[in-house]
């Protein structure tokens, strides 16, 4: 890990500390959800509908029930009045947003191939499976339509009652000036469609939840695989009615989740009802195929993009509309995701000054969409990122000189979308990765390659991004079902060990010993005098979970200003030990002195117990140390940097080598660069997966073809390329800390730094635009195309 | 995940596992890694009544050199006939071809037997068999039976073995004089099946004429292919890429490959072309070295 | 001969001996994780194409999903849990935990089976060789960069070496 520039010095922010789940991790002690097996528990196993658009005309479960082992079996009639429908938990505001109802088992239709149908409940999981295949569905099957595009045409097939022509909302953005009247202005209009393939989110570790339920108290306990308990909680309350302080969710390990486990499903749902009727605990986890048939999907955009510019390669406006599919229903966080988390970053680091964005959200016979890594940033980057190299290319200027000519060269920055940039060196950061990757030395490399005949082709991708979506009233007033903020609570024990409680939920990010080097910084500490405590109901007070790269920056920022409110009362116990005026105590690492008399001190241990103890505390002051903080931040953080990429096509099959990948990024201050880097290299390789190798394939029928990680292409350690990740430190003063957030950054950069790459290695054979995934034997169609080969 | 139930056969001789296998038939699937029927099962798309596990039987698992040809018992790992010292002086295009399939954990298991009765249409081991004109041994109460390789595959998944038959040895040529191999396989990632393999033989003379060649393709069609026609063009002409590269062109004759997710039928016959040529190629060299060393 | 629909197995985990009668179509990883109680071996897919479910079995990695249990019988297994000697992380589990080459941790004890095969065979293994040894492990978070770097890492400390670069 690299840094170009540091904001700060590292005391205990900034130092590449280890992390303090990994002894447990590594050893096999680690607790996913598959791993909980309680006295007496059950399995439930899904009847999932081989149809993509069918009605149910019957379903006979009398083979199922007459199994040994079987424990019961419900159709979505048995369930219909005790699981309610799945809702959306973001009701887009001014886009005529229709919601239909998502019953978590189907009863009169199925819409998607892999919908539940039916529960099997039994004493062994093998026999629940072999229930499933004795569960006779009488299905009449429907026409189903895949495509967006064929989905909006007239005499399509229509999904739900009162959604005419299966529009689930039209979303509108402009942006400054009129797009029209810009294009004239600038003399030229340069069109491309793009698409931006359906992807499946592939955590390693399926989705599932175990369930038990306490019929004497009423309470209902949950493990799931889940990025947000909470919410979680929240949502189950409603849909099995339920009081909401009944429920404990706990996530406990959670393999991954890449956005796929922030939405409520029907999964935790049914799992949740059967231990209630059962009066047994239950487990349910999918199998990979069912996680790729009844897990979200992302993407699936397509794109017709217009942009005006002018003769020098300014780029004036950009006027883009957009085909969103958001599959068979609206999962949790799906009407957000193609809109305000996409159009609203459709200037992007550009100093464009006219944005004109229209979404149409489609419902499909197919997997519902919702937020994947980036979620909505991607397609944004996509777009404008493919532009800059068409720009160039239609100018026969280098793609490096229109980026250089249309950068905003540093924030404060206001953009036409109305979003405030916080800060950043944007031209700078964009010239040193330049540097960084010796483009213009490979320039000449690519020039010389060319005149043998090999194909090396330069892909730049520069990309903003935002983060910690907040404060509360902008995230409502966009229609998201609750506010933006985050929960903290640190507490000093008597002894003065640390434990901090968040309302984030990480899943493999690794923040807690981030949080703990927060708190060790705040407080004067050792990172290993603090705990934290994350992912369960009952020990944590309400937070939002971790997605959208907001655990540090929000996250984090509620653990500063806790650390920084226990110290403020720290320091007035201090005052009281050491008899002094609170405004002369002075405060260094974990002492507390009197201004001028230093080796007179008190330290945070001495003064915890005191606070305990409580004999001495000044007038006014409660017992006890301990903060609690709801943080809501006063803006969005926005990371942006530069990646590059280099890469070599073979030219008689199409076969793309990345030679090298640089990635500068500025995600303001780095509290564990150990962790940041972890994340840059692991998002780079899945944004690369997206470029060259992952696309969810449905037939015409609306069966999915990749249903397995044999036909769904995850790289593997042989794809990979190996990523130089350098951090550029320019701090948020949107937050406490000024940190910014990592989590997505590189999967939203380095898509087009590929696929631009890519195209540039074919530029000169007269190939404007491939469509991701460049697999082999689409790149060789169009070198076929230009007869090439 | 959760596969069907099945009742286990667990014969303890290979007499023994010919006999239940003359008794059930069809009912019954013989089992000896796991890695070609264990996926199907696990999605329940066979579900055998009775299974066989010949995986313990003794002495199915060997590589000799007998008269000159080398037999591979057919419990044989792909791991053992990848690292097999044997192999690799005398026929090293089949340990190559081991080291391409699946994964390290799958040729720790695999076997050479159980791949082939399989008969994946895009499996590796089959373009070697053709290239190398390979023998497969089918055993059955009734007696021992020698296939040759292009009689063996039959179809995707289908092959001339009888249901009462087992197959327990493959037999290769130990090659001989100044020869070269190559197994190239394309594949989008690590891991994968093949979109074409093509497997290699050559054996060039003094001269520096092609005396032998053998050329074996997978993926490209509903069984694995003898690329009869670019043999013809190798045989007796010069050791020269010129000699090779119009070889390689006629590999895509009379292939008429399947169209899937991953690749077009055009794309897998033109890869058919660049593969064969890659893996000439590579045998070329490898056959000129053999004779700069040894001449 | 007869048709068995229950079968005895003896198999050795870890050092110790175990002897269960299961069903025949009792998957291996599902023999280890539920009779076994050892949760470390993952399930990640259906297809065999993971890994998440690597065992060393008589000294050789292998899928679990992709074995009956029964194919284990008087058969030796090591899973991650057996891997610590006198309460001291093996150079493998180590060297992961050093080089940050595990996010989630779902894939992590099937990485580090594969690598202690792969490496007890290849004590001095190039960075391509490590990535092809690990083909068939999927990770969705590292990028598998640290995990390369770490097997490197392992190599040098089990060879005797410092293990620092």
């Amino acid at each position: 890990m690299s840094f170009i520039h540091r904001a700060r010095e590292a005391r205990h922010i900034g130092k590449p500390v280890k992390r303090k789940e990994d002894p447990r991790l590594v050893t096999g002690r680690g607790l996913y959800v598959d791993d909980i097996k309680l006295p007496g528990m059950l399995y439930a196993a899904f009847v999932r509908s081989p149809y993509a658009h069918a009605k149910i005309k019957g379903i006979d479960v009398s083979k199922a029930q007459k199994i040994p082992g079987v424990v019961g079996v419900f159709t979505g009639n048995d369930l219909r009045g005790k699981i309610g429908p799945i809702p959306t938990g973001w009701m887009l505001t001014g886009a005529d947003l229709k919601v239909p109802e998502w019953p978590a088992v189907a009863y009169d239709r199925v819409r998607f191939a892999g919908e539940i149908v039916a529960v099997v409940v039994a004493q062994d999981p093998y026999v629940a499976r072999d229930a499933v295949d004795a569960v006779e569905v009488d299905y009449e099957p429907l026409p189903a339509v895949v495509r967006s595009e064929d989905a909006i045409k007239p005499g399509a097939p229509q999904l739900h009652e009162g959604v005419p022509n299966n529009v689930a909302f039209r979303w509108r953005l402009r942006g400054g000036d009129d797009f029209d009247e810009v294009a004239r202005k600038a003399g030229r209009v340069i069109r491309q469609r793009m698409i931006n393939q359906r992807l499946i989110p592939s955590a390693m570790e399926p989705r599932g939840a175990v369930a038990e339920y306490n019929r004497y108290t009423g309470e209902l306990t949950m493990w799931i695989t889940t990025q947000n308990p909470h919410v979680h909680r929240l949502f189950l309350s409603g849909i099995l009615g339920i009081p909401e302080n009944k429920i404990r969710v706990i996530a406990p390990d959670v393999g991954g989740g890449f956005g796929s486990k922030i939405p409520v499903y029907p999964l935790e749902a049914i799992v949740g009802r059967m231990a209630i009727e059962l009066g047994r605990p239950v487990k349910y986890v999918e199998t990979r195929r069912e996680n790729f048939m009844g897990t979200i999907h992302g993407r699936d955009h397509v794109e017709d993009v217009e942009v005006a510019v002018d003769g020098e390669g300014n780029v004036h406006g950009i006027r883009v509309k957009t085909l969103a599919n958001m599959g068979a229903y609206l999962s949790t966080a799906a009407p957000g995701v193609p809109t305000i988390l996409f159009g609203t970053m459709l200037s992007g680091p550009y100093k464009i000054r006219s944005v004109d964005v229209d979404v149409i959200g489609v419902f499909t016979n197919t997997t519902p969409v919702d937020a994947y890594r980036g979620a909505g940033r991607p397609e944004a980057t996509y777009i404008l990122e493919r532009v800059m190299d068409l720009v160039a290319r239609e100018l026969k200027l280098d793609p490096a000189e229109v980026r250089r000519r249309n950068m905003i060269p540093e924030a404060p920055y206001t953009a036409v979308t109305g979003l405030v940039y916080d800060s950043g060196k944007y031209l700078e950061v964009f010239e040193r990765a330049l540097k960084i990757a010796d483009y213009e030395g490979w320039r000449r490399r690519q020039e010389e390659a060319r005149k043998e005949g090999r194909l090396i082709g330069i892909g730049i991708s520069s990309y903003i991004e935002m983060c910690g979506i907040a404060p509360s009233r902008i995230a409502r007033a966009t229609g998201f079902g609750m506010g933006l903020w985050e929960s903290a609570i640190v507490r000093i024990h008597p002894s003065g060990k640390v434990t901090v409680f968040t309302g984030t939920s990480p899943h493999g990010q690794g923040e807690d010993i981030a949080f703990a080097q927060i708190v060790a910084e705040e407080l004067g500490i050792s990172p290993e005098d603090v705990e934290v405590v994350h992912g369960d109901t009952a020990s944590v007070q309400f937070g939002l979970g971790t997605y959208g790269s907001r655990t540090t920056p929000v996250g984090g920022g509620a653990i500063a200003l806790a650390a920084r409110r226990v110290r403020e009362k720290a320091r007035k116990i201090a005052a009281a030990l050491l008899e002094a005026r609170e405004e002369d105590v002075m405060v260094e690492g974990s002492k507390f002195y009197v201004k001028g008399v230093p080796e007179k001190f008190v330290t945070l241990q001495q003064v915890a117990l005191a606070a305990y103890t409580a004999d001495k505390l000044p007038p006014g002051v409660e017992p006890g140390l301990e903060a609690t903080v709801f943080y809501d931040p006063e803006n969005f953080t926005f990371p942006y940097g530069t990646h590059i990429a280099v890469v070599e096509v073979d030219r008689e099959t199409g076969a793309v080598k990345i030679l090298r990948y640089v990635a500068v990024d500025d995600a303001g201050v780095i509290v564990n660069p150990m962790l940041a880097e972890g994340q840059v290299i692991g998002g780079a390789l899945q944004g690369i997966a997206q470029a060259l190798y992952e696309e969810a394939v449905y037939d015409a029928s609306g069966n999915l073809l990749t249903a397995g990680f044999n036909d769904y292409l995850i790289p593997t350690a042989k794809e990979a390329p190996k990523i130089e990740s350098y951090f550029y430190e320019t701090p948020s003063p949107h937050n406490p800390l000024g940190v910014k957030g990592i989590g997505e950054t590189s999967t939203i950069a380095s898509t087009p730094a590929v696929v631009n790459a890519v195209l540039d290695a074919l530029a000169h054979l007269d190939i404007r635009h491939i469509d991701m995934p460049l697999l082999p034997n689409k790149i060789y169609s169009a070198l076929r195309e230009k007869g090439v080969v | 995940m959760y596969p069907p139930r099945f009742s286990l056969i667990v014969p303890s001789t290979l007499d023994e596992a010919l006999e239940i296998l003359s008794k059930y038939g069809e009912n019954a699937k013989v089992l000896a890694g796991g890695h070609s029927l264990i996926p199907l099962m696990k999605l329940r798309l066979a579900s055998p009544k009775y299974i066989v596990y010949i995986g313990k039987l003794q002495g199915l698992s060997y590589i000799r050199e007998e008269a000159g040809r080398i037999h591979i018992g057919a419990l044989t790992t792909h791991a053992t006939i990848e690292s097999s010292d044997l192999l690799a002086k005398r026929n090293p295009l089949l340990s190559e071809t081991a080291s391409r399939i699946g994964d390290l954990q799958v040729r720790n298991m695999g076997t050479i037997g159980g791949s082939l009765a399989h008969a994946d249409p895009a499996a590796d081991y089959p373009a070697a068999m053709m290239a190398l004109n390979a023998e497969i041994v089918a055993k059955s109460i009734r007696g021992e039976r020698v296939i040759k390789a292009s009689d063996f595959f039959k179809g995707p998944f289908t092959t001339a073995l009888r249901s009462d038959e087992l197959l327990v040895e493959v037999r290769i040529p130990a090659l001989n004089g100044f020869f070269g191999t190559a197994y190239e396989k394309l594949v989008f990632r690590a891991m994968d099946f093949a979109i074409v393999g093509v497997a290699a033989m050559l054996e060039i003379d003094k001269t520096g004429t092609i005396v032998k060649a053998g050329v074996g393709l997978t993926g490209v069609g509903s069984t694995a292919v003898r690329a009869k026609g670019v043999e013809e063009e190798l045989i007796g002409k010069p050791a020269s890429i010129d000699t090779i590269v119009k070889a390689s062109a006629r590999a895509s004759e009379n292939l008429n490959p399947p169209s899937d997710i991953r690749a077009s039928s055009e794309y897998r016959r033109a890869m058919a072309v660049v593969m064969t040529r890659r893996a000439l190629s590579r045998a070329l060299e490898a056959a000129k070295a053999r004779m700069k060393g040894q001449g | 001969m007869e048709a068995l629909e229950k079968v005895r197995i003896t198999v050795k985990v870890n050092g110790k001996i175990y002897t269960h009668d299961i069903d025949p179509r009792l998957l291996l990883v599902h023999y280890i994780r539920d009779y076994l109680g050892l949760t470390g071996t993952h399930v990640g897919c259906d297809t065999s194409n993971c890994g998440a479910c690597t065992v060393i079995l008589n000294g050789k990695a292998v899928k679990s999903c992709t074995l009956y249990a029964f194919m284990a019988d008087g058969g030796e297994i090591l899973t991650v849990e057996g891997l610590e000697k006198d309460g001291k992380l093996h150079p493998i589990q180590e060297a992961f935990w050093e080089n940050h080459a595990l996010q989630c941790g779902f894939c992590t004890p099937g990485m580090i089976m594969t690598l202690y095969d792969f490496l007890s065979r290849n004590p001095r293994p190039t960075e391509e060789e490590v990535r092809r040894a690990i083909e068939g492990n999927l990770c969705r978070c590292t990028g598998y960069q640290n995990i390369v770097k770490a097997a490197l890492w392992a190599a040098e400390r089990m060879r005797g070496g410092g293990g620092d670069e």
